[in-house]
């Protein structure tokens, strides 16, 4: 057992972090506002950094690595709050002509959703849907989409189903792959969600060495370092459960896979949601305007926290999980 | 990244669980809890019971008589002691994990020979005199004062929170040997660290009734005791440093063993909630007691494998990466949270500390009482914040 990363799960996480740091820089993330949240050049540099062929086999024109790799590399993606259906295109890679390298744009839903709600309709070629018998894939084209003039995540623009509804679609996993699928989905989107909880509390660490009031630094004052100490043990608890999903998808025999994916998706989710609740007040009035980056993070773990499987979904699992295991 | 155990690890695991199964049936009955002179017998009984079978210190280097056990094989060590419910360290607490550790790497030569093989065959125990009524999360402002009379230091003043004192053949003591606390003095400096024997004429022993009732630990008076210069360990008041030593082992794999005990009782409490009756069925049909008790083991599960990152960070480089403070900040409120529900499911029952036969209610309540302790005992949850925000955030220190 040696849970740490390896040379090659460091170079990869730091080619990321500065690929993510040099293309897609704060500003830049913010301008994709009026792009639709997608800018198709900036997608296709996804495409080639191998954010959605990393676990293709090398045959298939992917890189041949695993879940624990993949896991670092979308930390990275959300620490950078990269725009765009990172995970939907990922999962899509392999199943979808084209998304692999960027030139076809994925997205999905689960059937049943009440919300409706398609994100990035105007970048959108595929949308995946989810449901107890597999996975069916439906084409853009097929769907009539109203806009939402009023996004939560203004770097999330969503488009809701009108018309017929949404269709069938035309399977391309069966049920058991369709939980996997699912399962994937999580992860991946645990580990964007760890890495808003590291970005928002290194926004409020840098912000209270900077701002003074009476007289000092307020990161010199005890109500607010202990917020802040609070934000580690949350980001660093969860880090903890995401590496070993990533790592239990990988080899089974570790530990139980639906235990370590919900434990995973809960505890980055809580991280995420409560790290950016502490970022907005730690800076105070800054904290509540668009100028700041704390509702962004904010924003985005609404977002992400409420697919493949929401907080609640998950601890309920846990505990059928618990059950199963005592009885 | 890996999660696998080692065939060496596997073995190790097997070794252990047989030998576990083959001598728990024989040990004696645990001893009533305020029966010092019994615990002190039965500790000391099991830490021979381990030493003999080679389990001793297993994270002790070898040349100090421990099994040199890599973190992986601690880790094991301790999950299948605590699953198999194994003795707790008891009254061997201070020996094997601070004192020990300490005279390892402080004391001299001469010291080490005669301290360290008995504490390894249990044939000594050892107390912490540390704190002080005017020293608690503030240590380093102790004033339990020394003065060099010859080839003696004569000690005046007290300590509290001094677990086993009634049992401890060996105090691990810290006293000002410096200038009194005052205007331009560093209370840093000017600490040393002694080995004091507790037979010793002038030391009073005063056991305090802890929120459990029992006398888990005492108040100690020291009245001109004359502690001999050649019990010091490392030099005149350079005991700060050697305290600080001290906390590192403590942080480091010290709080395992509370980690398994805190999963297991989260399956003690599925357990109650099946007992416990509500409308026409029982809690645990209850979707919001089902959430929070899964909630609650999504993030032990994650705080276990925060732990094995740990591990692995200080098995490479010797620093424990986030360290201890991160993980007793998290699962100390976890088990406190835990506690909690349990009251709330036994509801009534839980006036009662002794079993009353329906519900499991003796050990939830003990544990609820013991729980408040620690967020409180080795470094407060606010000093804990403290570290993290100042030592892993780089936050300027408030003063």
């Amino acid at each position: 057992m040696d849970f740490e990363l390896t040379d090659d799960q460091v170079a990869l996480q730091e080619g990321v972090r500065t690929f993510c740091t040099g293309r897609f820089p704060i500003d830049v993330v913010r301008d994709m506002e009026q792009t639709g949240g997608l800018d198709r050049g900036r997608w296709s540099e996804l495409a080639e950094m191998g954010v959605f062929s990393l676990r293709l086999s090398e045959d298939d024109g992917g890189v041949g690595l695993g879940m624990a790799d993949a896991v670092l590399a979308f930390e990275e993606l959300g620490r950078a709050i990269v725009p765009g259906p990172l995970v939907w295109t990922h999962l899509a890679a392999g199943l979808i002509e084209g998304a692999a390298t960027g030139e076809v744009v994925v997205t999905g839903i689960e059937r049943g959703d009440q919300s409706n709600l398609i994100e990035y309709p105007d970048h959108v070629d595929v949308v995946l849907v989810v449901d107890g018998e597999g996975v069916w894939r439906v084409d853009r084209s097929a769907m009539e989409l109203a806009p939402v003039t009023l996004p939560l995540d203004p770097l999330v623009p969503v488009g809701r189903i009108v018309g017929t509804g949404l269709p069938q679609g035309e399977q391309v996993l069966d049920a058991v792959g369709a939980a996997r699928f699912v399962r994937e989905g999580a992860v991946l989107t645990s580990a964007l969600l760890l890495g808003i909880s590291s970005a928002a509390t290194d926004l409020s660490v840098a912000f209270s060495k900077e701002r003074v009031q009476f007289g000092r630094p307020i990161g010199q004052f005890q109500a607010l370092k202990h917020l802040m100490a609070d934000m580690v043990v949350r980001t660093e608890v969860a880090r903890g459960a995401v590496y070993a999903a990533g790592v239990t998808i990988d080899d089974p025999v570790v530990g139980s896979v639906p235990r370590a994916v919900a434990a995973a998706k809960l505890t980055a989710g809580q991280a995420a949601v409560e790290n950016a609740k502490t970022s907005v007040q730690v800076h105070g009035g800054m904290g509540y305007t668009w100028e700041v980056d704390a509702h962004l993070h904010l924003k985005r773990a609404y977002v992400l926290d409420a697919v493949f499987g929401d907080r609640d979904a998950c601890a309920e699992q846990m505990a059928d999980l618990l059950d199963a295991a005592i009885a | 990244m890996d999660l696998r155990y080692s065939e060496a690890d596997l073995a190790f695991q097997k070794e252990l669980r047989e030998w576990l199964a083959d001598v728990l049936p024989g040990l004696p009955a645990k001893p009533d809890p305020d029966d010092w002179p019994a615990r002190r017998e039965f500790d000391l009984g099991w830490q021979r019971t381990l030493f003999d079978a080679g389990y001793a210190g297993v994270n002790w280097p070898t040349e100090f008589g421990g099994r040199g056990a890599t973190l992986t094989e601690q880790l094991i060590y301790l999950e299948e002691t605590t699953r198999a419910g194994a003795p707790y360290i008891g009254t061997n607490f201070v020996g094997m994990l601070h004192a020990g550790p300490t005279v390892m790497a402080e004391a001299t030569p001469e010291q080490k020979a005669f301290h360290l093989p008995r504490i390894l065959k249990g044939e000594e125990i050892w107390c912490q005199g540390f704190s002080e009524p005017g020293a608690g999360s503030d240590l380093a402002s102790l004033s339990c004062k020394a003065f060099r009379d010859g080839d003696h230091y004569v000690v005046t003043g007290q300590k509290i929170w001094t677990s086993f004192a009634q049992v401890a053949d060996w105090c691990e003591l810290l006293v000002r040997t410096g200038p009194p606390l005052g205007e331009g003095v560093s209370k840093h400096k000017g600490i040393t660290w002694l080995i004091c024997p507790m037979d010793l004429p002038g030391i009073e022993i005063r056991p305090l009734r802890t929120i459990v009732g029992s006398t888990e630990f005492s108040e100690v008076f020291f009245d001109e005791v004359r502690v001999p210069v050649s019990q010091r360990v490392g030099d005149e008041n350079d005991g700060w440093r050697i305290a600080m030593v001290t906390f590192s082992f403590e942080r480091g794999t010290g709080f395992i063993s509370d980690l398994v005990e805190t999963d297991r009782m989260i399956t003690e409490l599925v357990h109650l909630a099946k007992l416990v009756t509500r409308r026409s069925g029982t809690a645990w049909d209850d979707i919001a007691l089902r959430r929070e008790v899964g909630e609650m083991q999504a993030q032990m599960d994650a705080v276990w494998a925060m732990t094995k990152r740990n591990l692995a960070q200080a098995e490479r480089n010797g620093i424990p990466g986030v360290g201890g403070s991160v993980l007793k900040l998290y699962y100390s409120e976890l088990l406190q949270r835990l506690t909690d529900v349990a009251m709330r499911l036994l509801g009534r029952a839980g006036l009662a500390r002794e079993d009353l036969g329906t519900l499991p209610n003796g050990a939830f309540v003990e544990e609820r009482l013991r729980s408040t302790s620690f967020t409180i005992a080795a470094g407060t949850s606010q000093i804990q914040r403290n570290i993290v925000a100042e030592r892993i955030l780089g936050l300027p220190k408030d003063k």
